[in-house]
């Protein structure tokens, strides 16, 4: 079967985030790039998949700007066979994306989609829950291990107590969490051959979706600072200040 | 103005996050419902009656919602959207799974983890981890929304006399079953409820190690966390993890013990009302946050400090 994961590009989790001093969104010109965290999870548990044979080719997608091909050759030295970007200016929300990704299922016939449980820019957490929705196919999100049994899928998922898991018909949207696998590092001589492999360009207009933003973003501020940084000398004085000061214990 | 509130519980009990849900459906203005959809509910459903501010309880008690799986439960909520301006759910695992699902089948956008109701329709919610607060407007017909419980101070679960409508259940779509849960046990409060928290990092050392923040967790009356190193460490187990893929938690008191700070960790915590950090290294940008920073060794300073506390 074939497996589509979508593939993000977002500021590097490493960066310190700057709002911009016009209060419109953060910093993001001359800032190191990245493929989403939980998106590189995705692509190594397609291609683990595709090495135990049960995959038979996984496509990368990207849904921005051009600059996103650089995304997508990182998913492809990871392992992907294909790519397929669906290329914009226009910023693109969750529903939007969700959209461009049923389209390019619709056309490309995947049994699966792995999907990122959330990037770490916008922390939205909903393009994988929307896909499923739009496809009519079920979902197993904050996945922690996935076996395919058949025509079924076994998913363990992370949920606020522990973990549960659930059986879900084929095909289906799984979303990534943490711990589901750990991904390789990339190595040269796989970068050089992801330059050969293809990579599409398509409009979301080819894909017959309106990708206008539906939500307006009014302002972007810095959070409130906290004032910390006392230092206490000892225990004792720790606790008085527990006791007098925060009056948090008694 | 109408509102849904998507109640998270477990047949018996509503979690403590569908009533922080329900306090800022209050700030949204207008008659608040609130859905108990599941298997043998009733008590769930009696439980929701009870909550400050609520006029109405919608249920539907059939087998196909016992084990809240998603598709189910987002087609039945988009049976009953029409008559709601706002469809909220609190962002726990649950709502988290379930609210996008009802939004794209509405054709809506949702907005997530909400922090503040500025007016009916804009919301303030954190991105990038927490460094930035975004401002957000919709103008969609149905606003769909999750609520991150610290944001908001939970309603009381009691004081409210809400009617009680039972509302058609929808078929079984037969698509995922529910197989099992192991859900990690444990006497102290739930991690997002409670009022003090002690957490361990990676200068743990070991998963023994976090033996010896049990009797401060005891004396303390807290819950126990971690950050995302000493889970990667395995320390202990996944659901521990406090931070920005994680738990988010606003306790009157957090304990960081060996504890560096890392901004994916302090996403899920700086909004405590008091942080003490105990660490070897001075430098650790916990300190920076931390309410009283204690530096040294924290097997040293931890059993010292539950003796002082007496």
């Amino acid at each position: 079967m074939k497996v589509l994961v979508p593939v993000k590009r977002v500021v590097d989790y490493n960066v310190k985030v700057r709002v911009k001093s016009d209060g419109t969104g953060v910093e993001t010109a001359n800032v190191k790039m990245s493929m989403n965290p939980f998106d590189e999870i995705s692509i190594e548990e397609a291609i683990r998949l595709r090495e135990a044979g049960i995959a038979t080719e996984v496509i990368a997608v990207s849904c921005g700007v051009a600059a996103c091909q650089e995304t997508l050759r990182t998913a492809l030295a990871i392992g992907a066979d294909r790519a397929i970007l669906v290329e914009t200016d226009v910023e693109l929300q969750p529903l939007a994306v969700a959209k461009l990704l049923k389209a390019v299922v619709d056309k490309e016939g995947p049994k699966l989609a792995i999907v990122g449980k959330q990037a770490i820019d916008d922390d939205c957490n909903q393009t994988g829950q929307m896909l499923a929705a739009l496809l009519g196919w079920p979902q197993g999100t904050f996945a922690n291990k996935i076996t395919v049994e058949g025509e079924k899928l076994r998913v363990a998922r992370e949920v606020d107590g522990g973990l549960e898991t659930v059986i879900l018909n084929l095909p289906a949207v799984i979303t990534s969490d943490l711990r589901l696998n750990e991904p390789r590092y990339v190595t040269l001589p796989n970068i050089m051959k992801a330059k050969k492999k293809p990579l599409e360009i398509i409009k979301p207009d080819a894909l017959g979706v309106d990708v206008t933003p539906r939500l307006v973003t009014l302002k972007v501020v810095e959070p409130p600072k906290r004032k910390g940084g006392l230092k206490v000398p000892d225990v004792q004085t720790l606790v008085m200040k527990l006791r007098t000061e925060a009056k948090v214990i008694e | 103005m109408s509102i849904l509130v998507i109640a998270d519980h477990d047949n018996n009990a509503l979690k403590n996050a569908t009533l922080n849900a329900v306090a800022a459906a209050t700030k949204m203005g207008g008659d608040i419902a609130v859905l108990i959809a599941g298997g043998g509910c009733q008590a769930a459903v009696q439980a929701a009656a009870a909550i400050a501010g609520v006029t109405k309880v919608l249920v539907a008690d059939a087998p196909q919602y016992k084990d809240a799986l998603p598709e189910n439960l987002a087609a039945l909520v988009v049976g009953l959207a029409s008559g709601f301006t706002h469809i909220v759910s609190p962002a726990t695992a649950f709502g988290k799974t379930v609210s996008p699902r009802i939004a794209a089948l509405l054709d809506v956008s949702q907005i997530s983890e909400i922090i503040e109701v500025v007016s009916p329709d804009t919301f303030v919610r954190p991105i990038y981890a927490g460094s930035a607060m975004a401002t957000v407007q919709s103008n969609e017909k149905i606003k769909v929304i999750t609520v991150r419980a610290t944001g908001f101070d939970a309603v009381a679960r009691t004081g409210g006399s809400a009617a009680i409508e039972a509302v058609a259940a929808g078929a079984d779509l037969g698509i995922s079953t529910m197989v099992g849960r192991e859900l990690t046990k444990s006497d102290r409060p739930e991690l997002t409820a409670a009022k003090v928290v002690v957490s361990g990092g990676r200068g743990m050392g070991s998963g023994e190690a976090f033996k010896i923040l049990e009797p401060l967790a005891d004396r303390l009356g807290a819950a126990m966390g971690a950050s995302r190193a000493a889970v990667d460490a395995g320390y202990v187990p996944n659901d521990w993890q406090v931070g920005q893929t994680g738990k988010i938690v606003a306790p009157d008191l957090y304990v960081a013990v060996g504890i560096s700070g890392a901004i994916q960790h302090l996403a899920g915590m700086k909004d405590s009302r008091v942080i003490i950090a105990i660490n070897k290294d001075d430098e650790a940008p916990i300190f920076e946050i931390a309410d009283y920073g204690i530096v040294g060794d924290l097997f040293q300073i931890v059993p010292e400090l539950v003796k002082e506390l007496g």
